[in-house]
């Protein structure tokens, strides 16, 4: 929404603010002011002259010298335009003058131009006749300047005045950024009413007269309304003897500064009330409008309508159209019909000024696909009350203008009256909602300002229908806050009883997450929780796979963003192959995010959100790097048991031979390995790379704060080592299992200390070799008690063909 | 016999001072004190000596030995002391020689600024919850007051998993949940992923992150929620930050206001950064509507509270002066070692 600041002042005449104050203020006070346009920013030293006298240049056919009287004095002006004459009234900037721009559209330089006198091919000339383009505007928004041309004022303007002030050019336009809530804002009059307020002046809205002739319009039209929840008011009046022509400057000047095109009186008549009063309105040629009736009703599944930008549009049922009494004339509240338009000879206008049902304009206006002035208007909910007012607003300037003789009354089908709504006023709640203390009077006073009643005898607030968001005590205070000033507030800390700020226990075990990971070298990546369903391929996961359940979006961005993801590596992958693609080297990232993943299909209730602690990593460090920052973590929130490996892990987006679940209390608590070459070769990864996932709900289950001194350890350990000969395909975590399993209660660890595959060991085997480490808590150990221990952990590895070297 | 110990304490000494390493010390140390050496000698030749004149002879042959120790032991302190010294010269280093680092990883930005935004609330006694991000349309729209074909649902544009579920728009769901299970009072933060279908660009982005902020107790009043945000906007940007509260409209708060913060970058003159304005928009607020409490369940006359929401992205993008939102997704180890 804009308007200009001479269109507020029409209706607050006693404002006198900068462009920066009335922002300032007009923002603190709820209406916010995006921005404002100092349409004279880069004008200056320009005024009405008028050339007294044109000769030919001596040295340049395309040149002419004119004498210019700007009211002090008579300067001389070289010119190349074509279209000056004796007596022309141009604008003339002067000598150390600014303009906008170059005389082409569109050639506006920053800052301005400055004119400074100068000799054209020889001649002196003191200044420049402007066009309507080096003034900053153009011959939209000034229809009367010629194309390519100096601007010429009409004959009665003033030689020596100000002719920016005189274009209207001395105005500033602001943008303001109106809430959905302050319908009423998305008038002229609307912020004219919040401005009068804001600064404490008087408002004074236009006073609408009676208009209309000695005639009935009943004798002109008939109106039935069919739907009227979807149009709950339909005014009508009807205008004859319509005489097409230009609106006055006045009106065309304050169209011009919120932007839109002056065309003729009708035309910019409905465009003037529609920002002024915030109500659109149609004009139909009632000699088109068949048996003189207009009904309103519900469009045809698939019907077909042509509207009047010439476009064909199909209908459904729920678009409501408005009609004659034979065919569709009109979307309601979108656009009108090519069979019903205004055209230069149109002798008698139907005017229409309705209120529809915001919701079903905004719907339709979808299905259309059409979005105009009007449904944009309409849709947000408009005041039925308004649209009277506005129908009669604009009879009266059509009566002013001259414009065609309107007929007497209004045909207004209205059939649910809209009341004021009363709300219960109470100045203590305010004051406790707000942490203020103010008067009763004082409130009652602001809620003057913007023409809110207030009936004493109930303590009640009236609030005119045009203000649709009050309805209780809270809507009250608002009124009351920015009106005080939400600056002059006092700030406090709530008071009540002290509670108790805390994390989480999921949330502390993520930040240890992080903290490990970092530690270990990895950076914090994100990605997104929507993918492509094409991420299942890259991944290799079968057709079959429970992995290929996802929760779907309706209305994704693209099929790259369609499906929730139910495996974190894809975003994982995609980070190091941008990585690799840029030639980062060693690159370690982990991310912390949700994996989607549904209980049933279709969705009936939400998706178990699981949050995966996904790491990955290329370049130095290998499988056993990645597994160490596993045991790390592990260790680090309370997780003492041994984890154990599972080969068999079935990841098909892993290497075959390098990937393990994670076993936890013989649990799967997540996965790592090599990723798979085929993958890595599809993602643009060109680097073995490594990842682990850690499902971070099954973590939760053993991570622990908890820890219990245990002592250091008094007693001398007694190590013993071993050195075996292991069939290959015997992993050395079966050779801990055994040693875990038979160690008894003095084995405090064991550790590999070698592993040898090669020239001295027989084919098919390998060398490997323990420390394995014994102590007692509270005595030295005997030699009997090692020694047993030994015996039963050899015993078992030798059942398992292990060889034992001596 | 005292003549003979005068020699061997004369040329016991005289050796020591010649000595010039520690091995010729010991040499001397073997040659006169050892088992074989010559006081050794002096003492076993002592049954020769009468027996009245032994314990003096003894003590002769003591105090010789004293002589000689001390003698050593001051000079093998001093030579040591000298080879320490001759060492530490030698292995002086060249201290702007490159470090060693051991390369630790980096938090992500976002998390960065809400362990920051986190750290400030969980001071003032806020609880860090969270909520799914796959949310009923219930939660997310209905029980904050933005019923069904209200306009704030398409200013969201919301992704639909189907007609009840959606993909959160916002945190504000959180905030339902929590006054729903009517544990009073309240105070908590929501941080976490929310979603809406603005296509990739430098400032959007159809997944971001925002953090919800509710209190509810009694007697909480807008005045509160101005002290609050402004401690807040202090604490995270700088004891010298401005805070300026404007009236605005939210659907599940009344009053509600925006929240602009003095531009940490020139203080509140006026620059590239807050476009010429001093300040910079930095959160959504107010009083949680009436309705929104009723349908929660919570009596609005007894009970009242505030609400917030930030914009996590922006508050990372202003503070670390991050110009482009995509590097927030793009996790190029580049970007990510700069935090």
């Amino acid at each position: 929404m804009n308007t200009s600041l001479s269109w507020i002042k029409a209706y607050v005449p006693d404002l006198d603010v900068t462009a920066q104050e009335y922002t300032d203020a007009m923002t603190l006070s709820g209406t916010k002011v995006e921005g404002f346009e100092e349409l004279d920013a880069d004008l200056e030293k320009i005024v009405i002259g008028q050339i007294d006298k044109i000769e030919k240049h001596p040295d340049a056919d395309k040149l002419v010298v004119c004498q210019v009287n700007v009211g002090s004095e008579t300067v001389q002006i070289v010119t190349g335009a074509k279209n000056v004459f004796e007596g022309a009234k141009v604008p003339v900037v002067l000598d150390g003058g600014r303009v906008a721009g170059g005389h082409e559209p569109g050639q506006r330089v920053a800052g301005g131009i400055k004119i400074k006198k100068g000799k054209l091919r020889g001649v002196e000339s003191y200044g420049m006749m402007c066009s309507i383009e080096e003034l900053g505007s153009d011959t939209n928004m000034y229809p009367e300047a010629p194309e390519n041309g100096i601007y010429i004022f009409p004959e009665d303007a003033e030689v020596g005045a100000d002719a920016i002030k005189a274009l209207g050019r001395d105005d500033v336009v602001f943008e303001y950024e109106i809430t959905s809530n302050r319908v009423d804002c998305y008038s002229v009059v609307g912020i004219a009413r919040e401005a009068a307020a804001t600064f404490g002046k008087k408002f004074c809205p236009p006073v609408v007269t009676e208009t209309g002739n000695g005639e009935d319009v009943n004798d002109y039209v008939k109106v039935t309304v069919e739907n009227t929840e979807l149009c709950p008011r339909y005014c009508a009046r009807v205008v004859k003897n319509i005489k097409i022509g230009p609106s006055p400057e006045w009106m065309q000047r304050r169209l011009a500064s919120v932007g839109i095109r002056p065309i003729n009186n009708l035309v910019d008549i409905t465009n003037y009330v529609m920002e002024e009063y915030g109500q659109p309105m149609h004009a139909y040629d009632l000699d088109t409008i068949v048996d003189r009736h207009i009904v309103v009703k519900n469009a045809q599944d698939g019907e077909k309508f042509i509207t009047l930008d010439g476009q064909e549009r199909e209908m459904d049922k729920d678009v409501l159209m408005i009609c004659d009494g034979e065919k569709a004339i009109g979307i309601a509240g979108i656009m009108g019909g090519e069979n019903s338009m205004i055209t230069d000879d149109v002798k008698t206008m139907l005017f229409e000024a309705a209120c529809f049902d915001g919701v079903n304009i905004r719907k339709s206006s979808k299905r259309v696909g059409l979005r105009t002035d009007a449904s944009g208007k309409f849709e947000k909910g408009l005041d039925p009350n308004n649209a009277k007012a506005a129908i009669d607003r604009a009879c009266q300037l059509i009566e002013e203008m001259g414009a065609g003789e309107v007929v007497g009354g209004t045909v207004d089908v209205y059939s649910k009256v809209k009341e004021p709504v009363r709300v219960p006023f109470d100045a203590d709640k305010i004051n406790a909602m707000l942490g203020t203390d103010l008067s009763e009077e004082q409130m009652l006073a602001y809620f003057e300002k913007i023409d809110l009643g207030y009936d004493p005898e109930t303590k009640e607030v009236i609030a005119p229908t045009f203000r649709h968001d009050l309805f209780r005590i809270a809507d009250l205070a608002e009124e009351v806050a920015r009106f005080y000033g939400y600056d002059n507030i006092p700030t406090t800390l709530p008071s009540g009883e002290a509670t108790a700020g805390k994390l989480s226990f999921k949330l502390r075990i993520e930040q240890i997450a992080r903290d490990i990971a970092e530690f270990c070298g990895f950076s914090e990546g994100m990605s997104y929780s929507f993918e492509s369903p094409k991420v299942f391929d890259k991944l290799l996961i079968p057709a079959d796979s429970e992995l290929r359940r996802t929760v779907d979006i309706m209305n994704p961005l693209g099929e790259d963003y369609s499906v929730m993801r139910t495996v974190s590596l894809n975003g994982m992958l995609t980070s190091l192959a941008t990585n690799y693609n840029r030639r980062n080297k060693n690159v370690r990232l982990y991310e912390l995010g949700n994996i989607y993943l549904p209980k049933q299909l279709p969705l009936t209730e939400l998706p178990e959100e699981r949050m995966q602690f996904t790491l990955g990593m290329y370049g130095d460090g290998d499988f056993f790097t990645m597994k160490g920052v596993v045991e790390e973590f592990f260790e680090k929130i309370g997780m003492k048991q041994r984890e154990t490996y599972d080969p068999n892990a079935g990841k098909p987006y892993l290497h075959p031979g390098r990937q393990a679940n994670i076993i936890y209390d013989g649990k799967v608590v997540g996965y790592l390995g090599e990723v798979h070459p085929e993958v890595a070769d599809t993602y643009g990864i060109g680097e073995r790379a490594y990842v682990a996932v850690i499902d971070m709900p099954e973590i939760l289950e053993y991570a622990t704060f908890d820890r219990k001194y245990e002592g250091i350890a008094k007693y001398p350990a007694v190590s013993r080592d071993i050195s075996m000969v292991v069939p290959k395909e015997i992993l050395v975590g079966q050779i801990e299992d055994v040693i875990a399993a038979k160690g008894g209660k003095y084995l405090e660890s064991f550790a590999l200390f070698d592993l040898y595959e090669g020239a001295q060991i027989k084919d098919g085997y390998k060398s490997v070799a323990y420390t394995i480490v014994f102590r007692a808590k509270d005595r030295t150990l005997e030699e009997a008690d090692v020694s047993a221990a030994m015996e039963k952990i050899l015993k078992a590895l030798e059942e398992m063909e292990i060889e034992l070297r001596k | 016999m005292k003549d003979r110990l005068d020699q061997i304490k004369k040329d016991a000494l005289a050796q020591i001072e010649a000595a010039d390493a520690l091995e010729k010390l010991n040499d001397v140390k073997v040659k006169y004190l050892g088992k074989k050496g010559e006081l050794t000698a002096v003492l076993k030749s002592m049954k020769d000596v009468a027996p009245e004149d032994r314990p003096k002879v003894g003590q002769m042959v003591n105090e010789t030995r004293a002589v000689i120790e001390e003698m050593l032991e001051a000079t093998k302190t001093k030579m040591e002391k000298a080879i320490r010294e001759e060492k530490l010269k030698q292995e002086v280093i060249d201290v702007t020689l490159p470090s060693k680092k051991s390369s630790v990883g980096h938090r992500h930005p976002n998390n960065i600024a809400l362990e920051e935004v986190e750290r400030i609330f969980v001071g003032m006694g806020y609880e860090v919850v969270e909520g799914p991000e796959v949310e009923y349309d219930l939660y997310n729209f209905e029980k904050l007051n933005i019923p069904a074909d209200h306009p704030a649902k398409d200013e969201q544009d919301t992704f639909y998993i189907n007609k009840d579920i959606v993909l959160r728009t916002q945190t504000s769901p959180v905030q339902a949940r929590v006054m729903e299970q009517g544990k009073l009072p309240i105070r908590m933060i929501a941080p976490g992923r929310v979603f809406r279908s603005d296509e990739v660009d430098a400032t959007h982005s159809p997944s971001f992150h925002q953090i919800e902020g509710l209190v509810i107790d009694k007697n909480v009043s807008f005045s509160d929620l101005k002290g609050t945000l402004e401690e807040f906007a202090k604490e995270l940007f700088g004891p010298e930050t401005k805070t300026k509260f404007r009236p605005h409209h939210f659907p599940f708060t009344e009053p509600s206001a925006e929240v602009d913060v003095s531009c940490f970058k020139c203080g509140g003159k006026g620059c590239r950064f807050c476009k010429g304005s001093g300040w910079i928009e930095i959160l959504g607020c107010g009083m949680v509507h009436p309705h929104v409490l009723e349908m929660c369940g919570i009596d609005p006359e007894e009970y009242t509270g505030f609400a917030f929401g930030v914009g996590l992205e922006r508050i990372a993008l202003l503070k670390y002066e991050i110009d482009d939102m995509r590097l927030l997704y793009e996790n190029d180890i580049r970007f990510l070692k700069q935090f």
